[in-house]
């Protein structure tokens, strides 16, 4: 056997193509988020995509090299300052001076941009942002809960 | 004869959920009807040779609008998919720890046991 | 175009059937997985990018988890459905449901006629119009995602984030019983 690491990950091929790939997906994911109002995708599409780069080194590489770039407690607080974010920027609508009500979109109103460039449409890019950290961090934290998780039949417990 | 299709696809889901005995398969049921509800509504705002609900700078406002699909129903299928994948894992896990208590994924098993 | 959506949605009913009906469990999570993509072809044909983009990771990940689940518990795989007679008015039930569901989908609109092509004054006519105006994305999904309906979006982060809490409290080891356990933190 070539594989020096038993029970880490797959096979040193498939963890250097993993090793080349997994920064590629993380700026595809970066770009779907950055132009989800002018493109396809989003918040949602950008946040999943994310996660799947933890999900592959969790699966090519073991879970303690997806745990080492982001521990477990550093993406509990990522989870809350997605949400957080979200909300902030929904409340300072509510400031008169802004607009006056939840969900204003603030920064269309005073400059809405020009239309096809990343710096328009006003809050829609920063909800995106918010909504893609909250996406990925939850989708990486449920997946790496569940893999962790062993099924062993307990029954003195 | 589409709906239909997706009516078929939901009643199997339904079916499974309610006929079978095994968690596991309990939960595969529970997606299908998730994905038949999700394809469903994407298909109500389908518009015969229509184009993506997403402005292109080559295209006169006009032609988008008379040949745009539903954007309303594609949002809230968005939304939706992200949920489910959160159901999901929370069934599952709910799945792992009976597994763990009562050493099978049987729903009559695990009744039988309670209390 | 219609005819390839239809051909789609016969192959995800067979898939899903073989995900019901086969004994192989591995057999059955990979089936769901089949249903899963032919749902995501079936989103490209529908007109729908941002829909398609999300459920392509959803499904990998779904698969993984189900995978874990259904491999490591040194499975006995068991046949049998209920007892006949109920097994028999389940089916019934289950029948006149579907007779029921086609009377009731023959009063929506045709396929391929939505509610935005007929109407004048529908909700999305109005998000398509002036989309671009009132909000300055070009993208016309985000623009009611964000901005239009983003208090669905709000509700939709409160929903994933309690399922998540849900799934870490019923998967963590050890309940949590003093603050200053030092033990405590550990997932």
């Amino acid at each position: 056997m070539v594989d020096l690491t038993p029970n880490r990950g797959m096979t040193p091929i498939v963890q250097t193509i993993a090793g080349w790939t997994k920064g590629l997906v993380f700026l595809f994911g970066i770009y779907i988020v950055l132009f989800g109002h002018i493109t396809p995708g989003g918040g949602f599409a950008g946040g999943v995509i994310l996660a799947l780069t933890f999900v592959l080194m969790t699966l090519c590489c073991g879970k303690e090299s997806a745990l080492r770039k982001m521990p477990m407690h550093i993406a509990a607080e990522l989870d809350s300052v997605g949400a957080l974010m979200f909300l902030v920027i929904a409340w300072l609508g509510v400031w008169s001076i802004l607009g006056g009500t939840f969900f204003t979109n603030y920064i269309a109103k005073w400059n809405r941009g020009l239309p096809y460039h990343i710096l328009s449409s006003g809050t829609i890019p920063l909800c995106n942002i918010a909504i893609a950290v909250k996406v990925a961090v939850s989708l990486f934290l449920v997946f790496t809960l569940l893999v962790m998780t062993r099924v062993i039949h307990k029954p003195n417990e | 004869m589409h709906y239909a299709l997706v009516l078929m696809l939901f009643m199997i889901g339904l079916y499974g959920v309610v006929v079978k005995r095994n968690l596991i398969k309990i939960i595969i049921s529970l997606i299908i009807m998730e994905t038949a509800v999700n394809v469903f509504i994407v298909m109500v705002g389908y518009r015969s040779g229509g184009m993506a609900p997403i402005m292109q700078q080559t295209m006169a406002t006009e032609t988008f609008i008379r040949n745009s699909v539903d954007p309303l129903p594609q949002a809230l299928v968005l939304t939706a998919i992200v949920i489910g994948l959160g159901v999901t894992a929370l069934t599952i896990s709910i799945a792992m720890r009976l597994y763990e208590r009562y050493g099978t994924y049987d729903v009559r098993e695990i009744r039988r046991l309670r209390g | 175009m219609l005819e390839l959506t239809g051909v789609l949605l016969l192959f995800m009913v067979m898939a899903a059937i073989i995900a019901i009906e086969t004994k192989d469990l591995l057999g059955a999570v990979i089936s769901v997985t089949a249903v899963g993509f032919g749902s995501i072809i079936a989103f490209f044909y529908l007109r729908a990018p941002d829909v398609a983009i999300v459920p392509i990771v959803v499904e990998v990940v779904v698969l993984v988890i189900l995978i874990r689940a259904t491999l490591r518990a040194g499975l006995k795989t068991f046949i049998g459905n209920r007892p006949f007679f109920g097994y028999l008015v389940t089916v019934a039930l289950l029948v006149v449901i579907f007779l029921a569901g086609i009377r009731v989908f023959g009063g929506l609109p045709a396929f391929g006629d939505p509610v935005v092509a007929r109407i004048p004054d529908a909700p999305a006519r109005a998000y398509i119009e002036s989309g671009l105006e009132d909000t300055g994305a070009t993208n016309v999904v985000t623009a009611v995602l964000l901005d239009y309906r983003a208090y669905d979006t709000l509700g939709e982060a409160t929903v994933l984030f309690t399922s998540i809490v849900g799934a870490v409290a019923i998967l963590r080891r050890k309940a949590r019983k003093k603050p200053s356990d030092p033990e405590a933190d550990e997932w």
